[in-house]
């Protein structure tokens, strides 16, 4: 009792002192404990994230320049890095972020915002999956983004062209001594002298749709090929092609080609220039229109040669069940197999660019022809000895046809 | 069941059955809805080659700066093509047509060469990496096969005897295993088609489901 008064009466006496120590006590462990908070925030294995090194820049090869990639040697220790900031400063750019690259990668391709004929200089950092960032590498040596006027890595595509050119160069100055070159028959395009007489003889028009791709594929201009030939044929038997276009520029190539064939076939008065016509760009609709133009004009024979998608059963069914006689041929591996469902004749694949030189006769598309299958022998020795030199470890044939 | 009140919707329905009656024969309504339908696309056509070509890629650079003058390089070339309105002046279409041919041609030469050719060929090879497993082996040696028959079938200059003619049969037996599963995909693809279109009819348009 006499301790709890004594002490009642000590705090009592020495109140203020007592709330002044109190306060010192707080402020100091306050400041203690602030103290060890910001040690503990302080990243102390900062230091020993290291930065990459050999930092070089160089122009992207084989491009039309805007390109630079950057090269590095990684940092003795990776343990505790998640990845590289690359830093980019040119003449008139301030030192800023320009990429990230993961922790394993000694390559980036830098393309955001490059120009031609400015010099860059790149720096790097590495970073922790903390966000603690090393110091930042030593700058690379200025580099310059330009376009180079040959690709290297076409080479083998530029090998290929000229070997094609000179084996089709060769087989012409053959073909025009008078040699004849031997073609073997496609019974698709055999029976489009039946279909177009068959048509004459029934006194209905032909149908000739030419896909719908533009002229910049390879399909429509293999469609024009044919439809040259064609168009003389039904000059010649005096009846009548329907050519309805998806494309305005497709539209023009085929208007001149059918012209220039009832011209050779000298019944150029024969030749109606509204016979060959737009009927519109979009894929389904042109499908809706040619299906309409079938069931109203009635074609004895519906040729489909071109480029095809979707719509290629739709026109196949609804011409097959108007009783025509129908020739199809496309590129297209996907449509093949309604075509062939649907139509009496298929022309598949590369048959259908070989068609105009089997129609014309022409010793110059013959020619490119036979150029062609030296070609595939070409590659099919090409695999068999590649693929032996293969086991005994030698691909140097393999890495010829490797794209670069 | 509760039936759409939008008369969008209806008319979509209803458009939807003109263009399956079809499927019946050609009548009215289905010339009504191709004529429609052609005829909407063209506009469409029209407006998108307006705005997003003619304004954005030759109007806006040449009349406003910086000025692209030579633009008007290819804007006469293309104009060229007008060219078949005038029995006079028709043959002026040639020169754009045979740039554009041409080019195009050029273009894509390097292009198929390289992704049709050169990476099949190249992926065709019988290395001994293929030969892992006896499916892998299996694999390597029927693709290998394929690719050779299909090739010696789509060889034009040699009469087809003998040896030759017996690969080039295979070839063909290849060809059309791979229609047929093409076939049935595609199929499969275009019967969801069909559902989809039965799904906005029964559901969106008549409100049974």
């Amino acid at each position: 009792m006499c301790s709890v008064y004594w002490l009642c009466w000590f705090f009592e006496k020495n109140k203020k002192t007592l709330d002044k120590c109190l306060f010192l006590i707080i402020k100091v462990n306050a400041m203690l404990i602030g103290i060890l908070f910001l040690i503990g925030q302080i990243p102390t294995d900062s230091v020993f994230l290291n930065p990459p090194t050999n930092i070089i820049a160089m122009d992207a090869p084989n491009d039309r320049g805007e390109v630079i990639i950057i090269k590095w040697d990684l940092p003795e220790d990776i343990s505790n890095i998640e990845g590289y900031q690359i830093f980019r400063e040119a003449e008139e750019e301030t030192l800023h972020l320009a990429g990230y690259s993961p922790v394993d990668r000694t390559e980036y391709t830098d393309q955001l915002g490059i120009k031609n004929n400015v010099e860059y200089r790149y720096r790097m950092r590495s970073i922790s999956p903390e966000g603690i960032v090393s110091i930042s590498s030593e700058p690379s040596l200025p580099a310059t983004a330009y376009p180079q006027w040959f690709r290297m890595d076409y080479i083998n595509v530029l090998a290929m062209v000229l070997l094609y050119l000179g084996l089709t160069v060769y087989f012409v100055r053959i073909a025009r001594k008078g040699k004849k070159i031997f073609l073997r028959r496609i019974p698709g395009l055999d029976a489009l002298e039946e279909a177009v007489g068959r048509a004459t003889e029934m006194g209905k028009p032909i149908l000739y749709v030419p896909g719908i791709w533009p002229m910049s594929e390879i399909g429509t201009i293999a469609a024009m090929n044919i439809l040259k030939p064609v168009a003389k044929k039904v000059a010649q038997y005096e009846s009548r092609i329907i050519v309805p276009t998806i494309d305005p520029i497709v539209m023009n190539v085929a208007q001149q080609t059918v012209k220039e064939g009832f011209t050779e076939a000298g019944r150029i008065d024969s030749y109606n220039e509204d016979d060959v016509f737009y009927l519109t760009s979009a894929q389904f609709a042109y499908a809706a229109g040619v299906n309409g133009i079938m069931i109203r004009e009635k074609p004895a024979t519906n040729l489909f040669l071109g480029v095809f998608f979707a719509e290629s059963l739709l026109l196949a069914e609804t011409g097959n069940a108007t009783g025509a006689i129908q020739i199809a041929g496309t590129d297209r591996v996907a449509q093949l197999p309604f075509f062939v469902a649907a139509c009496d004749y298929c022309i598949m694949g590369e048959e259908l660019y070989a068609a105009s030189a089997y129609l014309s006769e022409d010793p110059r598309l013959v020619s490119a022809i036979k150029a062609q299958d030296w070609g595939k022998m070409g590659i099919l020795i090409c695999l068999a000895l590649g693929s032996l030199l293969s086991i005994f470890g030698a691909t140097f044939i393999i890495s010829w046809f490797t794209a670069r | 069941m509760s039936i759409s009140t939008s008369i969008w919707i209806w008319i979509a329905a209803l458009l939807t059955l003109m263009i399956y009656s079809f499927l019946y024969k050609d009548n009215p309504f289905y010339r009504l809805a191709e004529h429609i339908f052609m005829g909407l696309s063209l506009g469409y056509t029209l407006v998108i080659l307006w705005y997003d070509y003619i304004i954005p890629r030759i109007y806006q650079p040449l009349f406003f700066s910086p000025h692209q003058w030579s633009l008007i390089f290819p804007i006469l070339l293309g104009m060229m093509t007008f060219g078949i309105f005038s029995k006079k002046y028709n043959w002026l279409i040639k020169y754009p047509l045979a740039f554009y041919v041409s080019a195009f041609a050029a273009i894509q030469i390097p292009v198929m060469l390289r992704s049709w050719i050169l990476k099949q060929v190249e992926a065709s090879f019988l290395t001994p990496d293929k030969f892992s497993s006896v499916f892998n082996s299996i694999n390597a040696i029927l693709i290998f096969v394929g690719l050779v028959t299909t090739l010696i079938y789509f060889y034009f200059s040699k009469k087809r005897e003998h040896g030759f003619g017996a690969a080039a049969t295979v070839g063909i037996v290849f060809i059309m295993v791979a229609f047929g599963a093409a076939f049935g995909y595609t199929v499969m693809a275009r019967i969801s088609l069909l559902i989809g279109r039965m799904q906005f009819l029964i559901q969106d348009w008549l409100g049974i489901m």
